[in-house]
């Protein structure tokens, strides 16, 4: 089951021609990016433009229309079962309202893929339980249910949940939509720690442009009407010299008719 | 010097020093979740058998750290210190450095758990309960009045009234009911018939099929089953409905823009249920009646005509006036359940269905009750 390390900088998801949408509504076409060992990727783009479609798909939980997406190794496109349980034990994914389960307490949540894929005791998962949630800095939480915590706890606590095999390749859909200045900052600052201290690829879709510019290594940015990836870059670099008046609006925070 | 080192558990360990001197413990491979154990195990095991002075971890040989592995590390640095053995670590890579550094610093700072919810005595558990169901009891009732009270006021202001949703809510709970509401009465009537027919043929009695039928299905079968149904198809959906709209605060938004909620969504509710419950059981009573006819006419030789007029006779327009009084208390039973269960729903998606459970059971509960009430009355008045 052990597999090597990845080396920073080789290919951890390699996607060639992909078509993503539902049935006849299509909402890009023919992309092709690579994410890379070790960096915080970035998927961007107005609302309604496929953002949280293509992660759905990166994570095997939407099929594509069309295109290839290989996962840590596996090609994840042709919907096989078995290679997707490969990818599955090997990520970690933080929902937008952060996907807790409601019955089960802060603390059993995070315990839940220790307990179903290591055969380890319960009282090292406990010890293990306490060290995540510290690292997302909700020990005090472990006994509460997802209920009795704030929508930035949730979050929080979700991320704990994500990383709770070490996963070399996390996904987070949104982290700091719908928290305020303070919460989503200490949310950026841990992701960026947690990316350094464990080396974890990270994807993140967001469209918080403060949090963009924090966390993100690289950026891909999609639009709605060009139906694909319209930049892709460092997001400081591009929001400087991108020609692109969508991509540039988007980055320095304008609207169309305020470009004199 | 002692080595150990297996391919399948991932890590390699070996020790360097002599008992009670400076010891080197210099680690290889993988130390991660999986070798967890195994590496505290042996780890502890090897201190314990050197009882060095001082300790020296060496980190060169790692390939791989993962937070697991870093957290163990930090507890065999503790664990050593606890017992005045300095431990230094050497050798590590800028990642492995890293990730230590930041598992060290949070679980240093980790706070100590909340109390959860605390469990309840047998006794408290019984007391809380009783006094929730008797306030269940309040609330039911006095929504119930606040309700019919909004209902007269809609109707002497009709305007107020949403109209399009009471016929949307009738074409829902009544048109959309109709198959699985016949279809139950047809064969209600039929097995009644049936079964009876077995009985009544012994004493040349076939005739007689056809009062038990009437009797039964007007007065008794015919209401009950409706109400049951449409309390099951319409009741939980009303609960469900409002529940889901109380959790995404749309009940809120109604409020606030000035509306008042029971007027907007409980009204037309309760009046299409006061419209359509009677027409379903009378739609049920005619189709109970036809299913036993079907046995009348094929197994006990009963011309059509006769089974008519045996069933003429024994029916009056009080009997049929009657029972229909009983839906329309069954029609606001299920509404109010309905909505209140709805209103109260509080939390998130698994309140709603506990709402829309409970709204049916409740409904049923209470229309059996109101029908054993009926029965008593109408017993008395000779009905």
């Amino acid at each position: 089951m052990t597999l090597p390390p990845l080396q920073p900088g080789t290919p951890v998801i390699e996607v060639d021609g992909l078509t993503g949408g539902y049935g006849d509504r299509v909402l890009f076409r023919d992309i092709s990016f690579r994410i890379l060992a070790g960096e915080v990727f970035v998927i961007l783009g107005g609302s309604g433009c496929g953002k949280s479609t293509l992660l759905k798909i990166l994570i095997g939980l939407v099929p594509p229309l069309a295109g290839s997406i290989r996962v840590l190794g596996q090609d994840i496109s042709s919907g096989g079962e078995k290679e997707m349980e490969a990818v599955r034990r090997r990520i970690g994914v933080l929902f937008q309202a952060g996907g807790l389960l409601n019955s089960m307490s802060v603390g059993e949540n995070v315990a839940l893929p220790m307990s179903e894929h290591t055969d380890l005791s319960p009282g090292t998962i406990e010890e293990l339980v306490r060290m995540k949630l510290a690292l997302v800095d909700l020990s005090q939480a472990v006994d509460l249910l997802p209920s009795e915590i704030s929508g930035g706890m949730k979050k929080r606590a979700g991320l704990a949940r994500a990383l709770a095999l070490d996963p070399p390749l996390l996904f987070l859909d949104e982290p700091s939509a719908g928290l305020d200045p303070v919460t989503s900052l200490e949310l950026d600052l841990l992701i960026m720690s947690i990316n350094e201290g464990t080396g974890s690829t990270m994807v993140v879709v967001t469209h918080e442009l403060d949090s963009i510019f924090r966390i993100a290594h690289r950026v891909i940015f999609l639009d709605r009407d060009g139906m694909g990836i319209i930049a892709e870059g460092d997001p400081r670099v591009l929001r400087d010299t991108s020609r692109d008046p969508r991509v540039s609006n988007f980055l320095n925070r304008r609207t169309a008719s305020q470009n004199g | 010097m002692s080595r150990n080192e297996s391919s399948d558990k991932g890590y390699g360990l070996s020790s360097e020093g002599s008992p009670g001197g400076a010891a080197v413990l210099s680690l290889s491979g993988r130390l991660t979740l999986a070798s967890l154990e195994a590496f505290r195990r042996e780890a502890s095991a090897l201190i314990d058998a050197l009882s060095p002075s001082s300790l020296s971890l060496e980190l060169s040989g790692l390939s791989s750290l993962d937070s697991a592995g870093a957290l163990a590390l930090i507890r065999l640095q503790a664990e050593a210190s606890q017992r005045g053995i300095p431990v230094a670590v050497a050798g590590n890579s800028e990642q492995a450095g890293r990730l230590l550094a930041l598992v060290e610093e949070r679980t240093k700072r980790g706070k100590d758990p909340l109390p959860a919810a605390e469990h309840l005595g047998i006794f408290e558990e019984i007391g809380v309960n009783v006094v929730s169901l008797l306030r269940g009891v309040v609330d039911e009732i006095s929504f119930q009045g606040e309700l019919l009270f909004d209902t007269i006021r809609g109707c002497l202001n009709p305007r107020s009234v949403r109209w399009r949703d009471v016929l949307f809510y009738m074409r829902r709970a009544g048109v959309n009911g109709l198959p699985i509401v016949g279809l139950i009465s047809f064969l209600l009537g039929f097995i009644i018939a049936f079964m009876s027919s077995l009985q009544l043929k012994q004493f040349g009695a076939n005739l007689f099929v056809a009062d038990l039928v009437a009797i039964a299905v007007i007065r008794e079968l015919g209401p009950i089953m409706t109400a049951i149904l449409v309390a099951g198809r319409s009741g939980s959906a009303f609960a469900a409905e409002i529940g889901t709209m109380q959790v995404n605060e749309e009940v809120d938004a109604l409020a606030t823009m000035g509306f008042d909620p029971m007027l907007f969504l409980s009204v037309p509710k309760l009046l299409a249920m006061l419209a359509i419950l009677p027409i379903l059981t009378i739609y049920a009573d005619l189709l109970g009646i036809l299913g036993g006819l079907v046995i009348g006419v094929t197994a006990l030789d009963l011309t059509f005509r006769s089974y008519m007029a045996e069933t003429h006779s024994v029916l009056s327009a009080t009997v049929i006036f009657a029972s229909l009084i009983k839906t329309v208390a069954f029609a606001v039973l299920i509404a109010t359940v309905g909505c209140q269960r709805g209103f109260r729903v509080q939390g998130g998606a698994d309140a709603v269905g506990a709402a829309a459970t409970s709204a049916v059971v409740t409904a049923i509960f209470l229309i059996i009750i109101a029908d054993s009430v009926f029965a008593v009355i109408l017993q008395y008045l000779g009905i």
